[in-house]
């Protein structure tokens, strides 16, 4: 029998919280959309980006928040500090807004070594040197020991939109490429792999990286962007049925395109689960017009964490708010949102 | 990726789809036996690359779907014990008993821990002498060997805060009730092939003989079970009925002989419940008496209520290729992963969580039927 952690998760109408409302499979979906949207209900949270845009002066401004749970803190190519630095910077890309400031607030369990700290705190601060972003405020909070797992973070980004027009789900249109900006699925896997209880080891690395300095070169070559959204919990399979239900259009894209490294896809295999599903830190999709498909991947490619940048798949109109693939030998399958979690705390 | 790229090579499959086209003249009806090769046809939209003149029906092989709702119960009643650590494949954790879940028994405090192998949880068992670690052996022949060498390596280690709930069935029983249904359909069986590389394919010679049905021994991979209905289709159209071997790289006529005898030392055969089909004589196993310290069933005796299935799910008919998923009533609206009514709904390997995730036709938008997306027509 294949183990597969895909499924795991009981009823929608649970009356308690289920650690799949924090996967970004379709539980999380439904928490946002019945708890969260009708209580804090406004223009802004409505249009359900990555972050908030509004406008301040003439100016449009963006900001995000994030919070940082993974289990361990420290893992093959990054830290919790790395990914609180580059998540939320992230989500400010994906609104076309270059980072201007960021808080950092921290929850530490009692009993932490000073030195794993310190640590964490060194690795911020260089995310932040490297993304070109200060953390100019922040918070601690310390709760007894067994109440935190360590320690968790939250990060705040405040940007400004340098997108000429606005980019999100409402933008993107029947005939847009679906551009993919990388190999996916290597930091889902490299959690997966130093995670208790599961003995695999495999030559894989985070990819946590920020993606500012990639999406900033679409738009300095006037790249018509229509929308952007990292691969963060869920991976590509829920970022393009999130946007496909909310622009209303159907999405099919070509399993032979999809860029999957050797590691990833040896490990995907062993352990039953689906790349297409594993989280990412340092990946993204972009969904620009057919006439700038071609630029855009070049644009993408001269910078290094875009440099395997292709494209994946089309936007049309059949099947509004679904998801197909082309399978290798040619069927079709649906690519349904994640149900349940597929790796329980990655982020 | 060696070993695998190979038998998903777009041009080899077209190749064996086309030598299917040439030799299928009438409509055939197969059942692939095995929860893994239903998920590998449904993933890869398979079905809609064969002739219109073939169906796949999918059987029952997903040991998840197949376990019965009182010894879901009852692992969620022994899970509830506090001093019990409670161990199982993550599928598992999700299939609805009479009530509830395993993962509702962990939302509500009990310790329910996703393992990869039986012996995890028998590390866990001597690291921590002072819980009893319970794992819930369910499965077919596949994984009846390593749950055979856990409870082996207990008994010499004697471990006495390690059990196991023990729900194992067997495939060959299961596919005789399928034939011997006055409403069976299956022409043709794609056999398990992970099943046969544990015990080999001789105890399948007399089914196919007394029923006169080709079974194929069938791998996982798209050029696999292409090569097995090629197989199968070519002993029907020529009126044949015989066992074959298709998955050769990994199946050997006699099987793992020592997986065989570590199984046959720890476990004897007896009559199992199967969900949705009903009782099925010397079609599982149990702890043989001198391993009986460590069943779990008699270790916690638990009495029971009164159990209860939906009413509305039709596993059964599903299971034993009678109904395709599409065809309930509830499935995709009442019935969905999220919602399990039946626990073929659950599984990745489960027909209808397979139907459901990859086989929604695009023209039906949102409501989920498949009937026809599968068969392709």
């Amino acid at each position: 029998m294949a183990i597969d952690l895909t499924c795991p998760v009981p009823l929608l109408g649970a009356d308690k919280i289920l650690l799949a409302h924090g996967g970004g499979g379709r539980l999380t979906h439904q928490l946002i959309e019945t708890v969260f949207l009708p209580a804090f209900s406004n223009p802004t949270i409505l249009s359900r980006h990555d972050g908030g845009v509004f406008p301040v002066n003439g100016t449009q401004l963006a900001i995000t928040t994030d919070c940082y749970v993974v289990n361990p803190i420290v893992f093959p190519g990054g830290t919790i500090g790395d990914l609180a630095v580059n998540g939320t910077v992230n989500d400010l890309a994906m609104c076309g807004a270059r980072p201007l400031a960021l808080s950092a607030a921290f929850i530490l369990e009692e009993g932490l070594p000073m030195e794993i700290l310190r640590t964490i705190v060194t690795s911020m601060e260089s995310a932040a040197r490297a993304a070109n972003v200060p953390i100019v405020t922040g918070d601690t909070k310390v709760v007894d020991k067994g109440k935190a797992d360590a320690m968790f973070i939250n990060t705040t980004g405040v940007g400004v939109v340098v997108a000429p027009k606005p980019v999100g789900p409402d933008r993107v249109r029947p005939g847009d490429a679906v551009l993919v900006s990388g190999e996916l699925g290597a930091h889902g896997i490299t959690i997966l792999s130093v995670r208790g209880g599961l003995d695999f080891e495999g030559d894989v690395t985070s990819d946590t990286a920020p993606l500012w300095p990639a999406v900033q070169t679409l738009f300095e070559a006037d790249i018509e962007v229509h929308c952007l959204r990292d691969l963060t919990r869920g991976g590509l399979s829920s970022a393009l049925n999130e946007i496909a239900s909310a622009a209303g259009v159907g999405i099919t894209v070509e399993e032979v395109a999809i860029p999957v490294s050797e590691a990833v896809r040896s490990a995907c295999e062993l352990l039953g689960l689906d790349p297409l599903y594993v989280a990412n830190e340092g990946r993204f999709v972009a969904f620009v017009p057919e006439h700038d498909a071609e630029r855009a991947l070049e644009v993408l490619r001269s910078d290094a964490v875009s440099a395997q940048a292709v494209r994946a798949g089309n936007v049309h109109s059949d099947s509004p708010g679904i998801v197909t693939v082309r399978s290798r030998i040619g069927g079709h399958r649906v690519l349904d949102m994640l149900s349940g979690e597929q790796l329980p705390r990655i982020c | 990726m060696k070993f695998v790229d190979e038998y998903r090579d777009y041009g080899a499959v077209q190749k064996m789809l086309h030598a299917i086209r040439h030799i299928t003249t009438r409509p055939w009806t197969l059942m692939e036996v095995c929860g893994g090769q239903t998920y590998t046809i449904v993933r890869t939209g398979l079905q809609e690359l064969l002739p219109p003149e073939i169906t796949l029906v999918h059987g029952p092989g997903c040991p998840v779907c197949v376990t019965p709702v009182e010894l879901i119960d009852r692992a969620v009643a022994i899970a509830r014990r506090p001093e019990v650590i409670m161990c199982s494949f993550g599928d598992m954790l999700r299939v609805p008993g009479s009530k509830e879940t395993l993962f509702d028994a962990k939302a509500s405090g009990a310790d329910v821990r996703i393992v990869y192998s039986p012996l995890d949880a028998l590390r866990l068992a001597r690291s921590t002498p002072n819980r009893e670690v319970v794992f819930f052996a369910v499965g077919f022949e596949t994984t009846a060997p390593a749950n055979a060498m856990a409870i082996w390596q207990a008994e010499r280690e004697k471990l006495s805060n390690f059990s196991m709930l023990v729900s194992h069935v067997l495939v060959p029983p299961a596919m005789e009730a399928i034939l011997s249904s006055p409403d069976c359909r299956v022409q043709a069986f794609l056999a398990a092939g992970h099943v046969c590389m544990v015990m080999g394919f001789e105890e399948y010679v007399p089914i196919a003989q007394k029923y006169h049905v080709p079974i194929v021994v069938t791998g996982f991979e798209p050029l696999d079970l292409l090569e097995g209905v090629h197989i199968a289709v070519t002993q029907l159209e020529g009126g044949e009925a015989k066992v074959e071997n298709q998955y050769a790289r990994a199946v050997r006529r006699a099987g793992n002989q020592a997986a065989q005898a570590r199984m046959t030392d720890v476990f004897e055969v007896t009559r199992r419940t199967w969900r949705g089909i009903g009782e099925i004589p010397a079609s599982g196993f149990r702890l043989r008496d001198a391993y009986r310290q460590f069943d779990a069933e008699t270790k916690f005796a638990t009495d029971l209520g009164p159990v209860e299935e939906s009413r509305e799910c039709i596993a059964g008919l599903v299971l034993q290729g009678l109904r395709k998923p599409g065809e309930c009533p509830a499935f995709g609206t009442r019935c969905t992963p999220e919602h399990p009514l039946g626990a073929p709904m659950v599984s990745s390997e489960g027909a209808c969580a397979a139907y459901y995730h990859f086989g929604r036709r695009k023209e039906h938008g949102n409501r989920p039927d498949v009937s026809s997306a599968v068969v392709g027509r």
